[in-house]
C-alpha cells in the first residue's frame, strides 16, 4: 500500500532522511519509532506529499506522491505533529471546512461528519470554539479531521503527544479500532505506544532505518546476550570476582545495593553453574531471574550505538 | 461528483474563500481596517467638499467662473486619488495574514496535504480578500449619494472611477498575497507588501529623469497612474490590461511561491 524506496531528503547541507526504504502492506499498522529529530516527521511529510523528496520515490496505492499528488492526498488522512487547527472556529465548522476542502459532496457530508465525531468521541464539544479546547480534545479533533474522508491510509505523527495517560489509552484503542482495512503509520518516540498498537516497527535514527521487524522478532534478534539479575548478600568485591570466574559469563555489573546484572553468551545457560559456585563459596544467593530485553532497551541500544559511532 | 469535476474543484476554492471571509470578520482585522479607511476617506471627502463649497461661494458672483467648477473634477477626482493612497497604506494589513498565519500556525500542512491544488488555495484567499476590499470601497458610494442629493455629478466618471479602484485594489492584493507567502511573520509580510506597493507607486516619478523610452516604461509600471484614466471617465483597454495582467502575474508568482515554500 505504501512503498517508500531509497528516499533521501536534504535541507541545504543537512541530510534529514538518508536512503530510507520500507513498505507497508494493506491493513497493516506500522510503528515508526525514533528519538526526536530522527527524521520521522520529514519522512511522513514526504509520504503525505507535503515535502518533495530530494531523491527516491514514494508510492501510495501505486501512485507516485510527487507526480499524482492530488490522487494520493485523496486517499491519505494525515495528522501532523502540530495539529493543524483554526483556533477561531467551532469544532463542527472546522470539520465542515475540512470536509469541503477534501471534496466530500453535500449529500454525504453530514453523515461523514457525524461518523468522524462519533469515532473520536468529540460530540460534546462540537459547538465549542477550538481555541478553548484542552490539548486532548484538540488532538482528537485533529484525528477526526484526518478520518473525515474515510481514507485508506492514515499517517499519524505522534498522535498521543501531550495527552494524559487516560487519553493516551483512549487514542491507542481508537488507533487499534481504526485498523483492519486501513493502512496506518503511527510515529512515536515513546516505545510502549508502538509495541502495543503496531504489528511491525521501523526504527529510525539520524535519518536512517536502523531496524525493521515485529516487536517480538526485534526483541529476539537484537538480544546480543542473555541477561540475569541476581540479588546476593555479601561483600561486592568478592562476589564480583566469583561471578566473573564462572565460565560463560561475559560481564557483570552491580547496583551497589546487593543487585547484580550478569550478561552471558547467547544460548548458554549459566544459571546452574552460577548458583552452585555462589552457594559453594558461601555467598547468600537471595534472588536470580532472567531479564528479557525490553523494546525500550533495544531502542536505546540502537539509537545510542549510532551516536557513539559518529 | 465524478460527473462534474469542474464544479467540485470550484467548490474547494469556494470553501477556502468562505473560511477566509469568516476569519476576517471573526477577528477584528476587517472591522478595524474598514473603520479606519472610512474615517480617513470621510475626512478627505469632507475636506475636499468644503473647499469646493467655498469656491462655489467665492465665484457665485461670476457665472462664467461658476460654470468652470465641476463636481467630478474638483471633488471626486481628488477624492479617488486620496483614497488610492489610503488603500495603498491599508491593503497590506488585509493581506498580511493570508498565508503567513497558515504557515505560523501549521495549518498550511492541512491545506497542502488535502486534495486541493495551490491554485485553488491561492484563488480562494485572493477572492476573500477582494470581497472585503470591495465592501470597504463600496461603502464610500455613500459619498456619491451625498453629492447626488445636493448637486448633479456626472455618474459615468464615478462608476468608471470605482471600476478603477477595484482593479487597482486587486493589483494591491496580489502583491500583498505574494508577500504573505514569503514568510510566517505577518508583520514582515505587511512591511514587504507596503514597500513593494510604495515602490510601484513612486516608480513613475523617475520617468522625468531617465530617457523617453525608459520613462514611458516606468510610468506605465506605476500602479496608481493607471487609475487616473478611470477617474476621468476614460475606460482604456491599456489600463485594464495593465491591472488584469498585474493581478494574474501576482497570483501566478504566489502559487509558485507557495509551491516552493515547502521545498526550502
Amino acid at each position: 500500500m505504501i512503498e517508500v524506496d531509497h528516499v533521501t531528503k536534504r535541507f541545504g547541507n543537512i541530510t534529514a532522511v538518508r536512503n530510507v526504504t520500507f513498505h507497508v502492506e494493506k491493513g497493516e499498522i506500522l510503528g515508526f519509532l525514533g528519538p526526536n529529530a530522527a527524521g520521522k516527521t520529514t519522512t511522513m511529510r514526504i509520504i503525505t506529499a507535503f515535502l518533495p523528496a530530494t531523491s527516491g520515490t514514494v508510492r501510495v496505492a501505486g501512485n507516485d506522491v510527487f507526480e499524482k499528488s492530488i490522487a494520493v492526498r485523496e486517499r491519505i488522512g494525515y495528522l501532523p505533529e502540530n495539529v493543524p487547527l483554526y483556533n477561531h472556529m467551532k469544532v463542527k465548522d472546522y470539520l465542515r471546512f475540512v470536509s469541503r476542502v477534501k471534496g466530500i459532496d453535500d449529500r454525504n457530508r453530514d453523515s461523514r461528519l457525524e461518523h468522524a465525531i462519533e469515532l473520536c468521541s468529540i460530540g460534546d464539544v462540537r459547538e465549542t470554539i477550538i481555541g478553548k479546547l484542552s490539548k486532548g480534545y484538540k488532538q482528537r479533533v485533529g484525528l477526526a479531521q484526518a478520518l473525515i474522508h474515510d481514507p485508506d491510509v492514515l499517517i499519524l505523527d505522534e498522535p498521543t503527544n501531550g495527552l494524559d495517560p487516560k487519553q493516551i489509552i483512549e487514542v491507542r484503542e481508537l488507533i487499534k479500532n481504526l485498523g483492519g482495512d486501513r493502512t496506518i503509520i503511527v510515529s512515536s518516540h515513546i516505545l510502549p505506544e508502538v509495541s502495543m498498537t503496531c504489528g511491525r516497527v521501523v526504527i529510525i535514527n539520524e535519518g536512517e532505518v536502523v531496524a525493521e521487524d515485529t516487536p517480538e522478532n526485534l526483541t529476539a534478534k537484537l538480544k546480543g546476550s542473555e541477561s540475569l539479575f541476581l540479588r546476593i548478600e555479601g561483600s561486592p568485591e568478592g562476589i564480583l570476582s566469583t561471578i566473573k570466574a564462572v565460565p560463560g559469563v561475559m560481564s557483570v555489573t552491580t547496583n551497589g545495593e546487593g543487585g547484580y546484572e550478569v550478561d552471558s553468551d547467547v544460548g548458554q545457560d549459566v544459571r546452574r553453574d552460577l548458583a552452585a559456585t555462589l552457594v559453594g563459596q558461601g555467598w547468600g544467593l537471595l534472588e536470580m531471574r532472567p531479564i528479557g530485553m525490553s523494546l525500550e532497551e533495544i531502542y536505546l541500544k540502537l539509537t545510542t550505538r549510532e551516536e557513539s559511532e559518529v | 461528483m465524478a460527473n462534474n469535476p469542474g464544479n467540485t474543484q470550484m467548490r474547494k476554492s469556494l470553501a477556502i474563500l468562505e473560511k477566509e471571509l469568516e476569519a476576517y470578520f471573526v477577528s477584528p482585522i476587517a472591522y478595524a481596517v474598514i473603520t479606519v479607511f472610512l474615517l480617513l476617506s470621510g475626512f478627505f471627502f469632507y475636506n475636499i467638499l468644503s473647499y469646493f463649497n467655498l469656491q462655489c461661494l467665492q465665484y457665485s458672483q461670476y457665472p462664467y467662473m461658476l460654470e468652470q467648477l465641476n463636481v467630478n473634477e474638483m471633488v471626486m477626482r481628488p477624492l479617488f486619488h486620496n483614497m488610492a493612497i489610503i488603500i495603498l497604506l491599508i491593503t497590506p494589513l488585509l493581506t498580511m495574514r493570508l498565508f503567513a498565519e497558515e504557515r505560523r500556525s501549521g495549518t498550511i500542512e492541512l491545506l497542502m496535504t488535502s486534495p486541493v491544488t495551490h491554485w485553488q488555495v491561492t484563488l480562494g484567499k485572493f477572492g476573500a480578500c477582494f470581497i472585503v476590499y470591495a465592501l470597504m470601497v463600496g461603502i464610500t458610494l455613500l459619498y456619491t449619494a451625498v453629492l447626488m442629493m445636493h448637486g448633479e455629478p456626472d455618474f459615468g466618471p464615478i462608476l468608471s472611477g470605482y471600476l478603477g479602484l477595484l482593479l487597482m485594489g486587486a493589483a494591491f492584493i496580489s502583491v500583498g498575497l505574494l508577500a504573505s507567502s514569503f514568510t510566517e511573520n505577518q508583520i514582515v509580510a505587511a512591511v514587504i507588501s507596503f514597500g513593494a506597493l510604495l515602490l510601484f507607486y513612486m516608480i513613475g516619478w523617475l520617468s522625468n529623469f531617465v530617457g523617453t523610452t525608459m520613462g514611458e516604461i516606468l510610468s506605465y509600471l506605476s500602479i496608481v497612474e493607471h487609475l487616473d484614466d478611470f477617474v476621468k471617465g476614460v475606460i482604456d483597454t491599456k489600463d485594464i490590461v495593465f491591472y488584469v495582467s498585474f493581478v494574474l502575474f501576482g497570483i501566478f508568482v504566489t502559487v509558485r511561491s507557495v509551491e516552493s515554500s515547502t521545498w526550502r
